[in-house]
């Protein structure tokens, strides 16, 4: 600990410089070190145990799946696999695994290490909470749900060491999308297993000094609550192409502070933007400011086992008494478009056709149709959100919109996040706000989500066309068929209304004009190797 | 008796009204109050109608302290703000009064073994962080208003405790209570006649100067999330607001916060005023 | 004095416990476990949550099964942090924390005794009451109103300061220092005030100034031992309170510190990080209140019969 009077020296020295020290961004030209704001801290490492957005930022620098995200969207491009083959009915694939791709230790990448990753994670003592991912595999949902215990009946097997073979259970033709989610991603068995089982959580190999990864990067440090470094990995099999000597997280979770950290030169790249600062920089043109189409939607989930909401025509009126311009324009202020579907428009080459017009005069009809003209006896309904200030406006501001139009009365009810998460869980609510960011580039992200019985669901809306149309469309090779076959389900899904879309997701962040090659990408991936930095 | 402790209340009214700026606060706690309690008829506009065309303005005729980032009227705001934070503080120190003075009182009076036992609890919890178990409370189960109250009034009465015991202990010692005791009088009549008179005002301004702390409190997990939940909003959600927009809308924090610095300067100013009134030793 | 001290440190290993099993039930009372994620979790990797981290036996043997953890000073994994142990997560945040009340304390001491002592010898003249309205107004600005004003003026307005981080940037301490400590320099000016009002009324003051001494040797030789018991018996209760401003103060400021661990991890349910912070700051407290109440003792044996 440094003796008080030191830092009141320090402080004299300070003021009397008054000349302007170099600030992290410029020094970091010189040093090739990218300086990230990563909003929370990470809950690990560990690819087959988190699932958070800080974590997938530090992942995509430290790992490289099968498959890398394309910068600049569309189709993914080779990562570890240098090509892959498919077969003609679109189940089989084999993945040549690249001869040059090595471990940061130096072991070669071998298409063994995804057949042990890939059990790992469908291990069920494991605890992950992606397993699904993978459930397109064959045999992979019943080894992850115990009904099979031998892994050599999943369809994923190595041929030799460079070759990886994968079957599905259907012509899944989007399973390459899946490939660069870091679920997907290989681990070092040695290495974990060195530190403890394959199904402990708690082992120690994510450790700086004991991580090892196959990405542009290696775990240097990692001070809790204050900075993780990595650095460049020297055994990458693709190093020549990286530029960035270093890359150090901070975790900051306050968003105006991670405002003032970029303004004073701290931070190449923040989280997020604070909310009324968005408009702010949108009005000056600030050359900083990057809002980027973002594969999420904004939506509130409608519980549709409640004795009034289970009536279509009051979901419908609902939605339509939704004036979406009017939230996206003067509550959010941040670029959002408007969603009239549930899938982001564009997703995956996606365009669904659907619409929703803000319409109260026919909302007015509809209720009354169904029994509550001018919202006379209309029970009050509430919304239930997560404390957020942005989530409370918008609910305030439809809370207005509905009471102005259909005349009903809504309560807001807000709680911390655990609290909305299980009251979710359980359905115990009416009306929810909800958000999703797709896994993937693809529509499938999204529509799965609301078929029968799915975890994610939480509506208890179940509609057998609905779930059929997708199985459907899940089994066409030909894009341009299968997405007809999607937007059909998506019609059905804007019809019924168990859910209201409301905003489609922007990525609203501030970036460093010395960042080069940081393209907007829908799922927000980055690959190091197409970044530099220069002034 | 009765005659020593009326004078003894004119005298102490006489010395506070001497007492110039404890005099000032009371006023301005008064128009405070008062405003709080009329804040249905006097606010201008509504204190939750969004005006989203609008958004944040800076003061103008027609909203005095400007507006909010949902066009909400300031002004109307802090009044509504004023019954919120004002009736926390009011409650909650009821709570902590009815607790800590009960408390007090018998084991001051009592004394003994139920006075050792009764304070060396009030020993043990004072060791506690409190802090961390009302943001436990808030968190698991819930903003809810009365849990605030209970929350909040559990914490601070164990000063009031402390402070009633000691007064009533040494009051029991005095001759007057003595011998009133050797006549055979019951407690009861010995409490209500000689001891109860003598700690009002001791309560009075210890109520007082615990209403800013509990403020403080409400205010402190209002910024942590914690506070009374929308749509009620109290000073110290107000200023939360005023934080994050600070820079762009510096009225949002200022106003807010100077109104809320001043109340409970007043408060403090007060109880100070009266306790000096009441006992002019203790400075 | 040894028998007091024995007598403390008995009565505080039953706090401890009762602490300790109140916050073990309370939070697993609560709704909303630390496993829920917006990607719900299906009930068959609920299970194996649970399981892995022993949430499915039945309660009073996970009370007893962390009770006796605890004791050995195991808090258990985090839950939140997979791979991080809660010592070792209190560890990392510990020091940091420290430091800050640490300096905050300092600087409260310094400036509240110097302002109290110099507004009691100079009662009732300006620099009795502008420091002591001053103080005042220190008492009643909540420290994160406090704290966001000066990072306006001093960090954004003027840029003299940085207004994040710790340890980082030189000069980034003075901020949250001076945040955390101001509210306690404004109760130590009006305490040694008091403290020393009182004193200096005694007779053995007047003796002393009749005796011919300078004001100076009266206050430092023979008032300020007096005058500053209040500020001592201060220090221990201000622990909680400099615990709890310190949760806002390492918001604010971004400070990797135990407090804003604390908030967080009652925010996700972490329980064991819950329990184990709880523990560890109430053991603080009972330590720092100990000290305090030796520390008065030292000074003033006659206040042994006052506690």
């Amino acid at each position: 600990m440094k003796h008080p009077y030191v830092s009141i020296i320090y402080l004299f020295l300070f003021l009397a410089s008054c000349s302007k020290v170099d600030s992290l961004v410029d020094q970091g030209l010189d040093d090739g070190i990218l300086h990230f704001g990563n909003g929370s801290e990470p809950q690990g490492l560990d690819p087959h145990i988190v699932t958070g957005v800080p974590e997938h930022h530090l992942l995509t620098s430290l790992c490289e799946g099968l498959v890398i995200a394309n910068p600049k969207g569309g189709d993914n491009l080779p990562g570890i696999a240098s090509s892959w083959n498919i077969s003609k009915d679109g189940t089989v694939y084999t993945f040549i695994i690249r001869e040059n791709a090595k471990w940061s230790n130096g072991d070669p990448v071998t298409a063994d290490d995804f057949v042990w990753s890939w059990m790992r994670i469908l291990t069920p003592s494991l605890g992950s909470q992606y397993p699904d991912m993978l459930y397109y595999i064959k045999g992979a949902r019943d080894y992850h749900q115990g009904m099979n215990s031998d892994f050599s009946q999943v369809g994923v097997k190595a041929l030799d060491p460079n070759t990886l073979e994968v079957t599905l259970e259907k012509p899944y033709s989007f399973f390459i999308k899946l490939l660069s989610h870091y679920s997907t991603y290989a681990v070092h068995k040695p290495t974990v297993l060195k530190f403890g089982s394959i199904d402990d959580r708690n082992g120690e190999w994510t450790r700086p000094n004991n991580f090892v990864c196959n990405g542009p990067m290696n775990l240097y440090s990692w001070e809790l609550n204050k900075k993780i470094v990595v650095k460049k990995n020297p055994n990458y099999w693709d190093v020549e192409k990286i530029s960035i000597n270093e890359v150090h997280f901070y975790p900051v979770s306050n968003e105006s502070t991670e405002d003032r950290m970029f303004r004073a030169g701290q931070l190449h790249i923040t989280n997020v933007i604070p909310q009324e600062k968005c408009p702010v920089y949108m009005e000056q043109n600030s050359p900083y400011l990057r809002i980027d189409p973002y594969i999420g939607t904004y939506f509130y989930r409608i519980n549709t086992n409640h004795p009034i909401l289970k009536d279509k025509r009051i979901r419908q009126a609902l939605s339509l008494s939704i004036d979406r311009e009017l939230i996206v324009n003067k509550v959010s202020k941040c670029g959002q478009t408007p969603a009239y579907s549930f899938s982001p428009p564009g997703i995956g080459g996606y365009y669904p056709t659907t619409s929703i017009n803000f319409d109260p005069e026919q909302a007015k009809k509809l209720l009354a149709e169904a029994g509550f003209e001018k919202g006379v006896n209309f029970p009050k309904l509430e919304i239930l959100f997560n404390t957020q200030e942005g989530h409370k406006q918008i609910a305030l501001a439809i809370q207005q919109m509905w009471q102005r139009h259909l005349g009903i009365q809504v309560e807001l009810t807000n709680t911390d996040w655990k609290v909305y998460l299980s009251k979710e869980m359980i359905g115990d609510f009416q009306i929810s706000r909800a958000g999703w960011i797709g896994d993937y580039d693809d529509p499938n992200t999204f529509l799965d989500l609301m078929r029968p019985k799915r975890g994610n669901n939480k509506t208890g809306w179940e509609n057998l066309e609905y779930d059929l149309l997708i199985d459907e469309a899940n089994s066409k090779l030909d894009p341009k068929e299968r997405y007809e076959i999607l937007n059909k389900a998506e019609a059905i899904l804007i019809d019924e209304m168990p859910i209201i879309p409301i905003y489609t997701y922007v990525r609203q962040y501030q970036l460093s004009t010395d960042v080069k090659g940081w393209d907007p990408n829908p799922t927000d991936t980055h690959h190091l190797k197409y970044v530099t930095l220069s002034r | 008796m009765s005659n020593s402790s009326d004078t003894m209340w004119r005298d102490a009214m006489h010395r506070l009204m001497q007492n110039k700026p404890a005099v000032i606060s009371g006023a301005v706690l008064l128009l405070i109050v008062t405003l709080a309690l009329l804040a249905p008829f006097i606010a201008p506009h509504s204190y939750s109608y969004q005006n989203l065309d609008l958004g944040a303005v800076s003061p103008n005729s027609t909203f005095w302290l400007g507006t909010d980032t949902l066009g909400r009227d300031l002004f109307s705001r802090i009044l509504y703000g004023a019954r919120v934070s004002l009736m926390v503080g009011f409650i909650a120190t009821l709570v902590a009064l009815i607790i800590g003075v009960s408390w007090g009182i018998i084991a001051g009076y009592f004394g003994g073994k139920i006075d050792s036992i009764m304070m060396r609890f009030v020993d043990i919890l004072y060791g506690l962080p409190f802090i961390i178990f009302i943001i436990l409370l808030m968190v698991i189960f819930g903003r809810n208003i009365w849990l605030l109250f209970l929350a909040i009034g559990a914490v601070e009465w164990l000063t009031m405790a402390r402070i009633v015991r000691g007064q009533v202990l040494s009051l029991r010692n005095q001759e007057f209570v003595l011998s009133a005791i050797a006549l055979g009088v019951d407690n009861i009549s010995i409490f209500f006649r000689h001891i109860l008179p003598n700690i009002l005002g001791t309560i009075a301004v210890y109520a007082t100067l615990t209403i800013p702390q509990v403020m403080l409190l409400e205010a402190f997990l209002s910024f942590l999330g914690l506070g009374v939940q929308p749509p009620m909003s109290s000073w110290g959600t107000l200023i939360r607001y005023g934080v994050e927009s600070m820079e762009e809308y510096p009225w949002m924090l200022i106003f807010p916060g100077l109104i809320f610095t001043i109340t409970l300067f007043s408060l403090n100013f007060f109880g100070d005023g009266l306790r000096d009134a009441i006992d002019p030793r203790s400075e | 004095m040894l028998k007091i001290l024995l007598n403390r440190i008995l009565i505080a290993i039953p706090v401890l416990l009762v602490v300790a099993s109140i916050t073990f039930f309370l939070i697993r009372l609560a709704p909303g476990g630390p496993f829920d994620s917006e990607k719900a979790v299906s009930p068959q990797v609920l299970k194996n949550l649970n399981e892995a981290y022993n949430l499915n036996a039945p309660l009073y043997e996970q009370y007893i099964s962390y009770m006796s953890n605890a004791i050995s000073g195991d808090f258990g994994p985090s839950f939140r942090y997979p791979g991080r142990s809660v010592s070792e997560l209190i560890l990392t945040g510990l020091p940091v924390t420290l430091e800050l009340a640490f300096y905050s304390i300092i600087f409260a001491v310094i400036i509240g005794i110097v302002t109290g002592v110099i507004a009691s010898i100079r009662k009732n003249t300006f620099l009795d009451y502008f420091p002591m309205s001053i103080a005042m107004i220190g008492i009643c600005m909540p420290t994160f109103l406090l704290g966001p004003l000066l990072v306006l003026i001093f960090g954004i307005n003027f840029e003299l300061l940085p207004v994040s981080g710790w340890g980082t940037l030189p000069g980034d301490k003075f901020l949250p220092v001076i945040t955390l400590g101001a509210a306690y320099a404004a109760y130590i000016a009006r305490l040694s005030r008091g403290g020393m009002l009182e004193t200096l009324n005694q007779d053995y003051i007047r003796t002393a100034k009749s005796k011919g001494l300078s004001e100076f040797q009266v206050v430092i030789r023979h008032a300020l031992r007096g005058g500053l018991l209040p500020v001592i018996a201060f220090l221990g209760p201000a622990t909680a309170g400099l615990i709890g401003g310190s949760f806002v103060v390492e918001t604010i400021f971004q400070i990797p510190g135990l407090g804003r661990f604390y908030v967080e991890a009652a925010f996700n349910r972490d329980y064991t990080m819950i329990l184990g912070t709880t523990i560890f700051f109430s053991t603080l407290i009972i330590i720092f209140n100990l000290l305090s109440d030796l520390a008065l003792l030292l000074v003033n044996p006659q206040a042994r019969s006052q506690t």
